[in-house]
């Protein structure tokens, strides 16, 4: 009798502790899909306020055609890029198409007076280190979320329900820290 | 920084387990010296969480208010909301509320007991004076005192000391009205000179007490101003920003008006720094805030 509830309470603690593992696992896997949505959005903020900025800077130098098509297009491949590298290296065109048109502005001092390019420019700024932030984040929980399923005991609890570790968010070294080429 | 956020959570707690203990001390000379046994604690416990239940829930607004802060929307401060929504994506919290202090002193703080009801405030002359780097420092540093939970640790050690004071407050005048608890509490302590020792220990933990108090709670506060340094350098992955903030901030000579001795210990640099002495042992231990010296010295070394 006294070794039978001994032996109750030893499997009920035993229950209670790997629920917990369990748990804490279902959560971090859910906070990791949070923080690839959270990309995302920012993305989209990004590639939304492009047409604006365009448009903006239209009005005031409107024969610089070529920058112009060459944001767009930019924006257009990034917004329709699949899979994580792709979408690095779109990015990054983007984000030299950008400072092209950037560069062009500085020729113009109506335009840089413009309150609404001031606007649109510090929303750019903005949103672009909200997605480093995002990435930042969601590299984060990978890690968190990776290592309790690598570590013991939480590893067996996640090799029984079949966890998953994440793949990190990496922009290629190259593409990211590669020289943007501004040309006119 | 790993190491540096986690030996500061244990030194907190370790702070916090200090202070239970001492309260628990407290309240056995307490019942040696008193008749009023355990109920004392009960009682002093009590009324100090009355205390502090209304300040913890309204202690956020009642802190905008004095220090003048005026909530502003995106549209007026969009730079500023940027950055602190930035912030908010990394350390995974909801986008706390911005509040702007009307002067030229740069200065932040951040209030509220939870991260979906908590706002983070900076002075227009933080905006004026620090490049973007250096904001997001300062504004990181913020996010982690409301990630953190620092505002409902420094109510339970304000709750703490509370007790502590209360405790020995009644042991004291217990003494002086030489009413029948201190008779009775003798008859239970045993007479002679055991007793004669145990009254004069008393005498002086219930003098001293409340000082003891005042330094731990201190303590904790200038542990959560390291901790969120480090904490805060996580977030931005550039320590160097938030060391040069700092910098700037402790340089800058112009008063804050709207601060106090009450709100002081919140902002992210005491504002009250230059009415102050140089920092010797005693001005130390009785400071809110590690000295920047130190706080730069330990940004430096992540």
């Amino acid at each position: 009798m006294g070794a039978f509830v001994v032996l109750l309470i030893i499997v009920g603690a035993v229950a209670v502790i790997a629920i917990g593992m369990y748990n804490t696992l279902v959560t971090l896997r859910n906070r990791c899909d949070n923080g690839w949505s959270q990309i995302d959005v920012q993305l989209r903020r990004r590639y939304d306020l492009i047409p604006n900025l365009v448009e903006t800077v239209k009005g005031y130098a409107k024969h610089e055609r070529e920058v112009f098509e060459k944001v767009t297009q930019a924006r257009a491949a990034a917004a329709g890029a699949q899979g994580v590298k792709a979408q690095a290296e779109a990015d990054n065109m983007l984000t030299g198409a950008l400072k092209s048109l950037f560069a062009v502005a500085e020729a113009y001092p109506d335009l840089k007076a413009n309150q609404n390019f001031l606007m649109l420019q510090e929303e750019l700024a903005g949103t672009e280190s909200k997605v480093a932030y995002a990435r930042q984040f969601y590299n984060d929980t990978v890690m968190k979320f990776n290592m309790r399923q690598q570590v013991f005991p939480s590893s067996v609890i996640a090799n029984m329900f079949g966890f998953k570790p994440r793949e990190y968010f990496q922009i290629e070294e190259e593409v990211a820290k590669g020289p943007v080429k501004v040309q006119f | 920084m790993y190491e540096q956020i986690s030996r500061n959570k244990w030194k907190s707690a370790a702070l916090v387990v200090f202070f239970v203990a001492f309260i628990f001390l407290l309240t056995w000379f307490f019942e040696q010296l008193t008749g009023w046994g355990r109920g004392g604690l009960v009682l002093a416990v009590a009324v100090a969480m009355g205390m502090a239940a209304v300040g913890y829930y309204s202690s956020d607004k009642i802190v905008l208010t004095i220090s003048r802060a005026r909530p502003v929307t995106k549209d007026e401060f969009p730079y500023l909301y940027n950055v602190v929504e930035g912030l908010a994506i990394a350390a995974g919290v909801p986008a706390p509320k911005c509040y702007v202090i009307e002067d030229t002193a740069p200065n932040a703080f951040a209030a509220g007991r939870k991260p979906e009801t908590a706002s983070i405030c900076v002075t227009t002359g933080l905006l004026e004076k620090l490049d973007r780097a250096e904001l997001e420092g300062v504004v990181a540093h913020e996010m982690s005192h409301i990630k953190n939970y620092d505002v409902r640790l420094q109510t339970v050690v304000v709750v703490m000391a509370g007790v502590v004071a209360l405790l020995s407050d009644w042991m004291l005048r217990s003494f002086f009205w030489g009413g029948g608890g201190r008779r009775r509490g003798r008859g239970r302590s045993g007479s002679g000179a055991a007793g004669g020792v145990l009254v004069l220990v008393g005498l002086g933990l219930a003098l001293l007490s409340p000082l003891i108090a005042t330094v731990i709670q201190l303590a904790v506060s200038r542990k959560r101003e390291f901790l969120a340094d480090a904490s805060g350098a996580m977030l931005t992955r550039y320590p160097a920003g938030l060391a040069s903030a700092l910098r700037k901030i402790s340089a800058d000579t112009e008063p804050l008006e709207a601060a106090n001795k009450a709100t002081a210990h919140l902002y992210i640099v005491n504002p009250l720094r230059n009415l102050k002495g140089g920092g010797g042992g005693l001005n130390r231990l009785f400071s809110t805030h590690p000295p920047i010296a130190e706080r730069i010295a330990a940004l430096e070394k992540m």
